[in-house]
């Protein structure tokens, strides 16, 4: 039957109660944020943490999205509901919600966070795949400070992320540009399974050209993965089906998919091929038609 | 829904009225669902009650070198840890499946599959059981994997079951069917044969409700009581008799609500024996309830049937002939629950809706380090395995003689005035009248209008696909001079008290997993007797309580127990006719039977109620000469036949061609299953049908790596569709009676799920015709799809 091993349980009352419980007990304590991966593998006996520091009360502290001028600031407890719900966030970066509407089901979406995404890590995951596209920056708190660090820093290798022992991933920030927008492609063998493969653009736009564009892509490597080529061949050029078309070769290239039971290895390298060229067009659709 | 759109208002209105007999209407057991109120094994819970925890196999094929469990028997909680030694002592370590082969309780030589079971812990709570479990230290000596069924008869493939006397190979059965030689000789004529490789994946019936028991001994009187999910209470009982030695009345099987079964809790589970055990044992009760990880790898999986299917035809479209070579994997041990003499269930109606002049199958099953069972997932024995495969070889034939699949189907359709029709390979089908059937799906599809569509589209470069499939099905096993499982005949008894005051109870051998028998049943009997269905209780799952019979599953529950149930109604109203003829002191054929009450002919004024009946049969008057008191009556039916409902489903799918994903647009399904007592638990049941047929057309699958490993442990690994997965079903009816059954019903419980993977897998093949594709396996996900696209179709193994 699934039920965990023994384990010790303690709520965090607030960030630096949690830091301090993570200073103490070191790799043995795990945090518990939504819980909707940690806990099944607990439940099959794959994660075996001999504390649970349960991070659920601070919401208040570290659930918020916040509109900056430059960028916008989102609280790592902020829940996948908040986040699919958010006008403001939707009307600066589409994406969010795209993503959101195929991120598993409303249940897993009541209580999943941003930031338990993020530090899960999973190369599939959809969240990690928005944030890569929009050249996100992560900031990771310790007793003594605050550093930042880029996605590509952030990301180790699958579900190995640069938050030590004693730390904690607090907050998401997000660069801000006018003239932009955004989408999520993601393709998967049923509603709110994994992305057998997903792409996200951002695309910004200086007059008939484009200024500058990011994809990321989830399922197709060790981590959900930014594609600077691509951005490159597209700063500069109008946009077309043919460059679309010529973005989502260099997908394909710069990708390395493993065949699994989610699909071939060629067929994902087909698909972030074909969901570049999808969520770029989208982009650019939404940002000629001012959404 | 659109179901529901195609019905008119009334028909739906009439939800809350209550039919005194057949009709639409509410089903009486979901007042008790809806608020969580049910009563599930895992509800059971007894005063000083332990809890039994499983240790299985992370291997697929190893030799047990020594299990150490000492340090689980350390543990403080644990009360006791069983091996496979142990059982032996005992004489338990080995059962019989359901199809006389053996198979392991916990393992004593060898673990013959991943998820195989090797030793159990009984601790006081279920943390601490599953805590211990980690404590038992077992050396395994690994051994090659038999994984490929193809493999299994190679000479150098290793042997999976020597602890059987003499066993050399992986061999379980030869089985054929219909004449090779009349076969042939139709073939060696024919204009065109068509030749097609089709493989039904293994697939799990994956219930909501994992499989689990409460067992509780007592060790004064020698009685055990046992709860446990299962669909056959009372053979269940009898196995445990035979197998433990315990005298068959002091066992009490009790079978309470169940979350599904669809056929996956019809074999008895190593868990069952080892609750039984542990509570022997240890004198307590005892629970074992089984993960979802351990159902989806341990418990029974369904088809994995490798098949060459040949049909052959005249130029212009008759059909002549059908053969097939069957390779069927039946695991580690041939668990396959159907009637003794059928060891490829129904298989042999292979030869489908249709009137030909010849056909043959040969069939071999193989042992494979993989889970046992082949269970009848939602289907008659391997029906849906036999509908699959002539259903996709018709369209095989339409794609290679350019005719259109509905058209084929028509010209080849048994004809009515045929019927009783015998098949080439010896089924008689009991009644049916395929054609307006067909037409009536064609109707509310628009058929037409579909392919006119459909060509606008390819036009455009879209991908649009109909698929058509036509099914008969043999369900109600079974009569009992040719059905038994295990020795005990397929037939089922009954019981009806009518009580003084009117009301009834009604006593079934068949037991409900969802299907709605506190409803159906009732209005069986309310139908004949005339007493309103909520006066009727509907008694089941117990075998104190309940008269012997073999359970629910293959649909046989309405062909047989309803049967039961409608002529135990139909006794008790000849002796109310008795008694009432002597109330109206008239003649008995003088008497008029009006749903509910007896009049005298000719004056209705002169009546009495069966209530009034009821009152007088218990009362203190005087009764006609010969005439006992009481109002009830028993019987045991023995079907004269199986019944054989039909359905004409058709699908309508879009994909797209850049990402290769299926959608599922459209689906109509017109059945026939006789009489229909119930509308809406009809429907309730096709709904849930098609979304399976769904899954197992479009993402289910229990996949094995070469290890041996199961990858398809949990529901993230294997999928089952949702509702958005799923279109609006589309749902009608026409109705041809079964003629043997008394009140002209057939089974339909499964109808559905074998009707439909044909059609919507018909359906992908006919959008993928652009790219020259006549056939792909199951289960099409995008990835597989794709390789269609490109030309290259892959077997899922």
């Amino acid at each position: 039957m699934q039920v965990p091993a023994p384990l010790e349980y303690e709520r965090a009352t607030s960030v630096d109660h949690a830091l301090g419980l993570l200073e103490r007990l070191g790799s043995s304590a795990r945090l518990l944020a939504g819980g909707h991966s940690l806990l099944p593998m607990m439940k099959l006996r794959l994660a075996n943490p001999e504390y649970l520091i349960d991070i659920n009360d601070l919401h208040g502290e570290l659930g918020y999205i916040r509109m900056e001028p430059a960028q916008i600031r989102i609280g790592a407890m902020t829940r996948h509901r908040e986040l699919l719900e958010s006008d403001a966030l939707a009307e600066a970066f589409p994406i969010f919600r795209d993503a959101e509407r195929v991120i598993a089901d409303p249940v897993v979406r009541n209580r999943g966070t941003l930031g338990g995404s993020l530090c899960q890590a999973d190369p599939s995951e959809d969240l990690s795949a928005v944030c890569t596209t929009l050249g996100a920056s992560c900031v990771i708190r310790n007793r003594t400070g605050e550093r930042v660090v880029t996605m590509e820093e952030f990301h180790r290798g699958p579900y190995e992320t640069a938050v030590e022992d004693g730390e904690m991933l607090v907050e998401i920030r997000i660069p801000v540009r006018g003239g932009g927008s955004s989408a999520y492609e993601k393709v998967e063998r049923r509603a709110g399974d994994w992305a057998i493969v997903s792409a996200g653009a951002a695309v910004w736009l200086d007059g008939e050209v484009i200024a500058d564009a990011r994809v990321g892509l989830a399922a197709v490597g060790p981590n959900t993965t930014g594609l600077p080529a691509v951005s490159e061949a597209l700063r500069g050029k109008r946009p077309s089906e043919d460059l679309y078309e010529r973005a989502g070769a260099l997908a394909a290239e710069n990708c390395n998919p493993a065949t699994d039971m989610r699909g071939s290895a060629d067929y994902k390298r087909h698909l972030a091929k074909e969901l570049t060229r999808r969520a770029l067009r989208r982009s650019v659709a939404r940002i000629n038609e001012g959404v | 829904m659109t179901a529901v759109d195609q019905h008119p208002a009334a028909a739906f209105e009439d939800n809350d009225q209550k039919p005194v007999g057949h009709g639409r209407m509410l089903r009486k057991e979901d007042p008790r669902f809806i608020r969580g109120k049910g009563r599930f094994c895992d509800d059971v819970q007894l005063p000083g009650m332990l809890h039994l925890a499983i240790l299985r196999s992370p291997v697929a094929h190893a030799r047990i070198v020594s299990i150490d469990t000492s340090a689980a028997e350390a543990h403080p909680k644990v009360k006791a840890v069983v091996t496979g030694a142990a059982l032996a002592e005992m004489g338990l370590a080995w059962m019989p499946t359901l199809s006389g082969d053996v198979q392991a309780v916990l393992a004593t030589d060898k673990v013959r599959f991943q998820g195989q079971e090797v030793a159990f812990v009984v601790a006081e709570d279920r943390y601490a059981a599953r805590d211990a479990l980690e404590l038992i230290d077992v050396e395994y000596d690994l051994l090659e994997p038999v994984i490929d069924a193809r493999r299994a008869l190679d000479p150098s493939a290793p042997v999976i079951r020597d602890d059987l006397d003499g066993k050399r190979n992986n061999h379980v059965f030869d089985w054929e069917t219909g004449d090779e030689a009349a076969t042939e000789a139709v073939f060696a004529a024919a204009d065109v044969a068509v030749t097609q490789d089709i493989v039904y994946p293994r697939v799990h019936p994956a219930p909501m409700e994992t499989c689990g028991s409460v067992a509780d001994y007592d060790r004064i009187d020698g009685r055990l009581t046992l709860w446990s999910t299962t669909q056959a209470p009372h053979a269940h009982r009898t196995l445990y008799a035979i197998v433990a030695g315990l005298p068959e009345h002091k066992i009490r099987v009790i079978s309470p609500d169940l979350g599904g079964g669809f056929g996956g809790k019809v074999p008895i589970y190593p868990g069952y024996v080892c609750s039984i055990v542990a509570s022997i044992v240890t004198g307590k009760p005892v629970k074992w309830m089984e993960d979802r990880s351990e159902n989806l790898t341990s418990t029974g999986f369904a088809r994995d049937y490798i098949m060459r299917g040949e049909i052959a035809a005249t130029r212009d479209g008759r059909i002549l002939a059908v053969r097939t070579n069957v390779l069927a994997d039946h695991g580690a041990f041939n668990g396959v629950a159907a009637p003794v003499k059928y060891p490829a269930g129904f298989f042999g109606v292979f030869t489908g809706s249709y009137d030909l002049e010849a056909a043959y199958c040969k069939m071999t099953a193989v042992y494979t380090n993989k889970a046992p069972g082949g269970v009848a997932y939602a289907c008659s024995f391997r029906i849906t395995e036999a509908v699959y495969l002539i259903e996709r070889l018709v369209d095989c034939l339409a794609y290679e003689l350019k005719m259109d699949p509905v058209e084929l189907r028509i010209k080849n359709f048994i004809q009515p005035e045929q019927f009783p029709y015998k098949t080439k390979t010896g089924w008689v089908y009991d009644s049916g009248d395929y054609e307006p059937t067909m037409r009536k799906a064609m109707e509310i599809a628009g058929y037409d209008e579909l392919r006119a569509e459909q060509v606008e589209r390819r036009a455009r470069g879209e991908l649009m696909g109909i698929g058509i499939s036509f099914f008969t099905e043999a369900v109600g096993a079974g009569p009992r001079k040719d059905m038994d499982i295990l020795g005990l005949g397929m037939a089922d008894g009954c019981e009806l008290r009518v009580h003084p005051t009117g009301k009834a109870v009604v006593r079934l051998s068949v037991q409900s997993q969802g299907q709605g028998h506190e409803t159906t049943f009732a209005q069986i009997v309310a139908e004949e007797i005339g007493i309103p269905p909520a006066d009727i209780d509907v008694v089941h799952g117990d075998t104190d309580q309940t008269p012997f019979g073999l359970g629910t599953y293959g649909s046989r529950s309405t062909p047989v127990s309803g049967a039961a149930a409608a002529l135990v109604a139909r006794k008790v109203r000849d002796k109310a006719r008795l008694i009432a003829s002597g109330m109206l002191e008239v003649s008995v054929a003088d008497l008029e039977w009006q749903k509910g009450s007896f009049h005298v002919k000719g004056d209705p004024t002169k009546s009495v109620t069966i209530q009034d009946i009821a009152m007088r049969a218990h009362g203190a008057g005087d009764l006609p000469e010969g005439v006992e008191g009481g109002l009830e009556a028993q019987i045991c039916y023995n079907p004269e036949n199986l019944t054989y409902p039909h359905g004409a489903y058709i699908c309508v799918v879009d994909i797209d061609p850049g990402t290769a994903q299926v959608k599922v647009r459209r689906f109509i399904a017109v059945d026939d299953c006789g009489t229909r007592i119930n509308p809406m638990i009809i429907e309730g049941q096709v709904h849930g049908g098609l979304t399976d047929g769904v899954g197992m057309a479009l993402m289910e699958m229990i996949a094995f790596d070469e290890d041996g490993n199961c990858l398809g442990g949990s529901l993230m690994d294997y999928l089952i569709p949702t509702s958005l997965e799923v279109p609006d079903w589309e749902t009608g009816f026409t109705v041809t009676p079964s003629p043997h059954h008394p009140i002209g019903a057939k089974g339909v419980g499964e109808s559905a799920t074998v009707g439909s993977p044909p059609a919507i897998v018909n359906a992908v093949v006919d959008a993928l015709k652009p790219f020259g594709i006549r056939h792909a396996d199951m289960p099409l996900t995008p990835s597989r799809v794709w390789d269609a696209m490109r030309g290259a179709p892959q077997p899922p193994i």
